[in-house]
């Protein structure tokens, strides 16, 4: 249950696959055009239900609820190796690398 | 009665929504034929360079430092002929406020809207751009909505485009994310017929005229500190206003012998509104998908007529492979000392290998840098790569490149090698286009205006339409 006041993202669809009429490559055609935003949830509700939520600049949106506390996962990655490699050449042409 | 939400009807609307988000009417400019009164609209922005500055300074904006790159021409020259190889200058744009030179046209819009009375901005980005106009937006005290393109169809985000939302969000923006698709800017008239807000876009007068003092700054900065005007300015180039306002400010500055070179990532063949090619690229901005389109039909922006023209101010165009790119900004970090980019290492890249045509005693300063941070750095865009099937090797990148299947490191730093783009091609293309969007019989005003655009003359103009 998510209550009333929590910080919330939602999830529409703005226009599904077969209404998409723009001029886009085949692939996309065959995708909904989803949107997401983040709000302060306006009523009790559970994950799935469609919610009105406030954003941060007051404007009330309607979508479903997918997630409570949302927050970012992003990072600097995984182990690249050949990151090393340029480091290792960079060293060795501009200071004769360990010597 | 309320007016209709559907996207027909929103679309349809384009143009009153357009013009009450802009505070200005495009139509004053129009000629009724193919041209338009480009310096007319500059003008009437109503800022003088000095007016632009003070706004800028309030706001933590602009007098970036110049940087020599020493050891990256150090690095430069050893692939050079003897006495070639120019000094490598850097306008380090990461230190506006936000992170980048989008500051600077981002601090000019929001104090027009601040001006006019709107009470919050909206902009259409997935760049830097977003991050600039929320944090001037915070400073001056306005709401800001940005929305961006961000996700593909199984909900998997480029990872440096999750990280300016973040950077929007912390500076107290909304952020609305989409998934592929121009039908991106259905959502973002909805939003500005909802709000009433101000479309800080990136192509209005007032935007490209805040980016005006950084070529101003590179002229004066190099002045005082080599003695004289660059021989050379690289721009990273992607909806060409970074080379209008520099070139635009450089002029301003009496830097008229400077060379402009525009520099953008080579992504041929891969489709920018492609679901599934979305997250095969590893750089999200400086490439080819946005430069080139935007050099040759400057005006399918998000306003009636953009003010980043670059053709007008071009002298070449060149192109790097993402592998290159990536290969410089750790370089930039090993050998300078400074973590910037790395998409905005594009015009860096270019530059390793423009110095070389130079000699010695010559000056080329890129004009710009950005900042780094998770998601936005070399190494989650590479993983992110490897985990997307794309190839990473070292080799030859002009050989090898193949932009959604590999990312080529040079097996060497003497392969970084620019290569020049069909610059007459481009400019043909975009007399082309925009005789045929008018569908009229270009006048001689027509002529002249389409030779302006593209840095050339009235012969090469009639040449190229066979008159």
């Amino acid at each position: 249950m998510a209550k009333k006041g929590q910080w919330v993202r939602i999830h529409t669809v703005v226009l599904k696959a077969e209404q998409r009429t723009a001029k886009i490559p085949d692939d996309t055609k065959k995708c909904d055009l989803e949107m997401w935003t983040k709000g302060e949830l306006q009523e009790d509700a559970e994950i799935g239900d469609t919610v009105t939520v406030k954003t941060a600049v007051g404007r009330l949106e309607e979508g479903t609820l997918i997630e409570v506390g949302p927050y970012y996962t992003h990072s600097y990655g995984k182990f690249v190796p050949e990151i090393i490699e340029i480091d290792k050449q960079l060293r060795e042409i501009m200071r004769g690398g360990d010597k | 009665m309320a007016l209709a939400k559907d996207y027909d009807s929103v679309m349809g609307r384009s143009n009153d929504i357009m013009k009450k988000a802009l505070g200005l009417d495009y139509n004053d400019y129009e000629s009724g034929s193919i041209a338009f009164d480009y310096e007319a609209l500059m003008k009437d922005t109503g800022y003088t360079l000095e007016e632009i500055n003070k706004i800028q300074s309030k706001t933590d904006v602009g007098n970036t430092p110049l940087i020599e790159l020493r050891n990256i021409t150090e690095l430069s020259r050893k692939y050079a002929k003897p006495g070639f190889g120019a000094r490598i200058f850097a306008k380090d744009e990461a230190c506006n406020a936000s992170g980048s030179f989008k500051a600077r046209r981002a601090a000019c819009a929001v104090a027009h809207a601040k001006k006019l009375g709107y009470k919050g901005v909206i902009a259409a980005t997935s760049g830097n751009y977003g991050a600039a106009v929320a944090s001037q937006a915070a400073m001056q005290g306005l709401n800001c909505i940005i929305v961006q393109e961000c996700y593909d169809s199984h909900g998997v985000g480029q990872p440096e485009i999750v990280e300016k939302a973040r950077k929007c969000e912390a500076y107290g923006a909304e952020v609305i994310q989409l998934t592929v698709g121009p039908e991106l800017f259905y959502t973002f008239l909805r939003v500005l017929e909802d709000t009433g807000y101000f479309n800080a876009s990136l192509y209005s007068p007032f935007g490209i005229a805040g980016i005006e003092t950084l070529g101003y700054e590179i002229a004066m900065q190099c002045r005082e500190k080599v003695g004289k005007d660059p021989e050379m300015v690289v721009c990273t180039n992607a909806g060409g206003g970074m080379m209008t306002g520099t070139a635009r400010g450089l002029l301003k500055a009496g830097a008229v012998d400077t060379q402009m070179v525009a520099a953008s990532i080579d992504l041929t063949g891969l489709s920018m509104a492609s679901d599934k090619q979305f997250n095969l690229k590893s750089c999200t901005t400086g490439h080819t998908g946005f430069g080139v389109p935007y050099a040759t039909d400057p005006d399918h922006s998000d306003v009636p007529r953009s003010a980043a023209r670059p053709l007008r101010y071009m002298d070449r165009y060149v192109t790097v492979k993402q592998g290159e790119v990536m290969y410089m900004t750790e370089t930039l970090a090993q050998l300078e000392g400074i973590e910037r980019g790395p998409a905005g290492n594009t015009a860096l890249a270019a530059a390793f290998s423009l110095a070389q045509e130079l000699p010695e005693d010559a000056v080329l300063v890129i004009s710009e840098t950005e900042y780094t941070g998770a998601g936005k750095h070399i190494q989650p865009q590479l993983s992110f790569a490897r985990d997307n099937g794309i190839e990473l090797k070292f080799g030859d990148p002009s050989a090898e490149d193949k932009p959604g299947e590999n990312v080529v490191f040079p097996a060497n730093p003497g392969l970084i090698k620019c290569h020049d783009a069909d610059i007459n091609h481009f400019r043909q293309s975009l007399i082309k286009k925009a005789v045929k969007k008018h569908g009229v019989t270009p006048t001689d005003a027509d002529l002249k205006f389409l030779a302006e655009e593209t840095k050339t003359d009235v012969d090469f103009v009639k040449k190229t339409l066979g008159l």
